[in-house]
């Protein structure tokens, strides 16, 4: 899809929504898009002559001093979107840079994901969802302030231009942005504004450093777990070892006897389980009242989940085929290609947890008729409804702040809001009183909420020339949508995102069967940034380069040669690693080895090479060369960042301890001593990233890094040692 | 509970709490100075690191009462500090940050590595940084960081 040049109105905002201005209170201009016009607007409605903001329905604010505050309709936790959608509308709306802010947007219908429908982050989606929308929005505002120049100067709009925050006239006129505000937000919205060429923009496109830098380094900046409100007290929950257990009995007195402990209490929790909840007035206080605890738990009634049990049947269910996702060419190809040159491989993958750096944690307070909410979400929607639901309320009476967060990787979007529901459980309870309900680093870890365990097998036939002819697939794991409200993207019981990855790998595979298990186990499951990709692309690009070495063929030469032609992000992707790593590749020193992969993820071609050497029984990753074509890279600084550290994270899955494991229904892992994630001698040394030019629409960049890593360096240490790798995490070499 | 004066960020300051508290918790509720962050309480992330007597120390298990006299310096004072200063902006300059979480105990680690060796080897960098966990993954600018800070003392 390339980019629009002109008025693009045929985008779901000018169907579904319309914009408003209004003045401020301080005489800036708010720009305010409803999505929902009739009710929303009516119910926002106020008297002209007493022009109100409405502050959280705001995208734009240009204040009298000069500041331009963009709202940002997701959460930022890391991904850098609180830096780009601002330089998106921005550049449209010709504003001065350094007078830029960049604030994140309360729960609203207005700052709802317009394709998803609801305000969350997932899917590598903030800036490819919003890009158009920032872009109208900036394009806007500009057109409303040269009309309220044009008409103090007496001229025709298109006399006027702008830049830098100040509009020009023809006969060398001019007024600040700020000065304008007040005349401009009474304009009415433009139905259709130009939007610029490519060739115009200013900021997007540049590497723009972040807008929240200088906070994050000198302490200043405040993170949910930060929040600190006037009589706040503080909770932490003691939750079950088993998942859905239920509190038999507790023995509460030593817990009550700690000083600063107020209230010791049980709470329902997720998935019918229900737990202690011990408020104090500090979180020292409540985390030795709930060490204190003593409780007898029931978990007679629920299943307890086992990973050794798990292998076994997963094993089992691998043998045959399940609900089908693929069945291209001819079932029956695999059966006629000789034994000698068909292949099996099965792989494991373990239970995964995010453990994002700030423990979970959400801020309530419950004022009987309203609440109001603070929350590092990706999903303010489905939390907000949740918060509401537990208190009776409607969820327009739970003003909902989003919070800055210490990394979530999918864990702040839980579908069934559990820990928003477990925070509005005790502020029910405590009732006008702000309670701070923190997961402490073990809650987490133990906490469920995991990628899936996963089990693939798969079948291939090489044909005399190396290339595979005849491919069966069979994945087995969990499905993250069943019996959530996203389920109803599932089609035949096929949970797309168990086979995302495979199903639609750009490689030419005449005779293709995928199929998938989902089998119930009573472990929660979440989406681990990329999904089904975090397992699917090892598994693909370790057979690929199994194939070409099996082949004597050049791992580049292979897989351009089965890629299908239409994967052209893939290949631009390939291409340009293959330059880009050339001069390291021919250098490698001795005992060193270089292993490639390629993935495609959220509509992102990325190709990777690594060089990687043996040290201490662990992969050494000396150096880690990255391709990517995300469209056009609306921060590329933020685009290389990004990548250059989300392979780390994909690192996670090949620590010696990067896996999550049960025995008997409990887990096995407490903290980041017995699950640990990559440290700095774990990372890549040095990495570089290079992208394709492009002037199409951009698309997804913070999940497609994660993918490609693991297969790249497992690929390289076979080549070191000979020996296949396909059960993770990587224990031995 | 008992009283304990302690010397944060050159100031004296007193808190009246249980013994066990940790340093952290000290800061981060009774002194209201919450950029030095909880990570996992077990001294494994480095995401509570602070200077106590010059020494970057894990702040989540150290108990209130061992502090004694010993000054401690936070994230909240480290750019009065000549080489924090150049370790701050290098951090900015290097555009390091993403969730951000970890960088305060990350730059507190910097800033006592370059006190100490004002020239770190790569070597030298993985030991001092190679406890602190950056779940983001910001190890390489990290490093870059911290040369390009080093060149600047």
């Amino acid at each position: 899809m390339p980019l629009t040049t002109t008025n693009a109105n045929d985008l779901n905002l000018s169907r579904r929504g319309f914009l408003r201005a209004s003045s401020t209170a301080a005489g800036g201009l708010l720009l305010t898009l409803f999505l929902d016009p009739p009710a929303a607007a009516q119910e926002r409605s106020e008297a002209p002559s007493q022009p109100k903001a409405y502050p959280p329905a705001a995208f734009v604010e240009i204040r009298p001093d000069g500041k331009i505050v963009i709202q940002v309709n997701r959460l930022e936790f890391g991904q850098g979107v609180q830096t780009a959608l601002p330089m998106i509308l921005a550049d449209e709306l010709d504003a001065d840079w350094s007078q830029v802010v960049g604030e994140l947007a309360p729960a609203g219908d207005v700052y709802k994901d317009q394709i998803y429908g609801m305000q969350m982050v997932g899917g590598s989606g903030s800036i490819a969802h919003s890009f158009q929308q920032y872009r109208e929005l900036g394009a806007k505002t500009r057109a409303m302030l040269i009309a309220a120049a044009a008409e103090r100067w007496q001229v025709m709009p298109e006399q006027c231009r702008t830049a830098s925050s100040i509009v020009h006239g023809p006969n060398g006129q001019s007024a600040k942005y700020a000065e304008l505000a007040t005349e401009a937000a009474r304009k009415p919205v433009p139905a259709t504004a130009r939007l610029k060429n490519p060739s115009e923009f200013r900021l997007v496109g540049k590497k723009m450093r972040r807008l929240d830098s200088s906070p994050k380094c000198n302490g200043s900046l405040k993170y949910g777990l930060d929040l600190d409100l006037s009589g706040m007290v503080v909770a932490v929950v003691a939750h079950p070892p088993v998942f859905g257990a239920k509190v038999k009995s507790v023995d509460d007195k030593a817990a009550r006897s700690v000083e600063g402990v107020r209230e010791v209490f049980e709470i329902p929790l997720a998935r019918g389980a229900t737990g202690v909840a011990v408020v104090a007035d500090r979180f020292w206080s409540a985390k030795r009242g709930r060490d204190l605890l003593k409780i007898e738990w029931d978990s007679s009634s629920v299943e307890r989940a086992d990973s050794s049990q798990l292998w076994t049947k997963y094993k089992e269910l691998a043998r045959a085929a399940g609900n089908v996702a693929v069945a291209r060419g001819d079932d029956g190809a695999m059966e006629r290609i000789a034994a000698s040159n068909r292949m099996v491989a099965e792989y494991e993958f373990p239970y995964l947890a995010h453990a994002p750096m700030e423990p979970l944690n959400t801020t309530v307070r419950f004022d009987g008729d309203r609440a109001e909410v603070w929350a590092g979400s990706q999903f303010q929607t489905g939390d907000q409804a949740a918060i509401a639901e537990v208190l009776g309320l409607k969820p327009e009476t739970v003003t909902f702040h989003t919070e800055m967060a210490g990394g979530g990787f999918g864990r702040r979007a839980a579908a069934d809001s559990h820990v928003q529901r477990e925070a509005a459980e005790i502020a029910k309870r405590l009732r006008a009183i702000p309670v701070k309900l923190v997961w402490t680093r073990e809650d987490d870890v133990r906490g469920g909420y995991y990628r899936p365990m996963h089990l693939h097998r798969i079948e291939i036939g090489v044909r005399a020339d190396g290339m595979p002819s005849a491919w069966r697939h069979v994945i087995v794991g969990q499905s993250i949508l069943a019996g959530t409200p996203f389920a109803a993207s599932m089609k035949d019981n096929l949970d797309h995102t168990t086979v995302e990855g495979v199903a639609d790998t750009p490689y030419a595979i005449p005779n293709f069967h995928v199929s998938a298990h989902n089998p119930k186990v009573n472990v929660p499951v979440l989406w681990w940034r990329s999904v089904g990709h975090t397992h699917s692309a090892f598994v693909m690009e370790t057979l690929v380069d199994e194939l070409a070495a099996r082949a004597h063929m050049d791992p580049f030469g292979y897989r351009r040669k089965l890629l299908k032609p239409e994967a052209r992000k893939l290949r631009a992707a390939l291409d340009l690693l293959e330059a880009k790593s050339a001069v390291w590749r021919r250098r490698l020193p001795k005992n060193h080895a270089v292993g490639i992969s390629c993935h495609e993820s959220f509509e992102t071609g990325v190709a990777c090479a690594v060089d990687v050497s043996i040290e201490n029984n662990r992969p050494r990753i000396h150096r880690a060369t990255l391709a990517v074509d995300c469209g056009l890279a609306v921060n590329p600084l933020g685009v290389e960042s990004m990548f250059q550290a989300g392979v780390t994270f994909g690192l996670s899955q090949l620590m010696a301890k990067g896996a999550i494991t049960l025995h008997d229904g409990v887990v096995e892992q407490r903290n980041f001593d017995s699950y640990v994630p990559p440290y700095m001698p774990d990372a890549p040394v040095a990495v570089d990233v290079h992208i394709v030019p492009s002037t199409e629409a951009p698309s997804g960049c913070g999940e497609p890094p994660v993918p490609v890593i693991s297969p790249a360096v497992v690929n390289a240490l076979t080549k070191l040692t000979g020996k296949r790798y396909r059960s993770l995490p990587l224990v031995a070499i | 509970m008992a009283t304990y004066q302690l010397n944060v960020n050159g100031a004296h300051r007193e808190v009246t709490v249980d013994p066990s508290t940790p340093l952290l918790w000290v800061l981060r509720e009774d002194l209201k100075m919450t950029g030095t962050k909880y990570g996992c309480g077990v001294s494994a992330c480095g995401a509570c690191t602070v200077h106590v007597a010059g020494i970057a120390t894990r702040s989540c298990l150290l108990p209130v009462s061992l502090v004694g006299e010993r000054p401690v310096v936070t994230i909240e004072a480290i750019g009065q500090d000549p080489v924090g200063r150049v370790v701050q902006d290098a951090w900015v300059e290097n555009d390091v940050v993403q969730c951000g979480y970890c960088q305060s105990g990350q730059i507190m680690c910097a800033v006592a590595l370059l006190k100490h060796t004002p020239k770190p080897t790569d070597v030298n960098i993985e030991k001092s940084m190679g406890g602190n966990i950056c779940r983001c993954g910001t190890y390489f600018r990290i490093r870059e960081a911290i040369k390009a800070a080093s060149q600047r003392l």
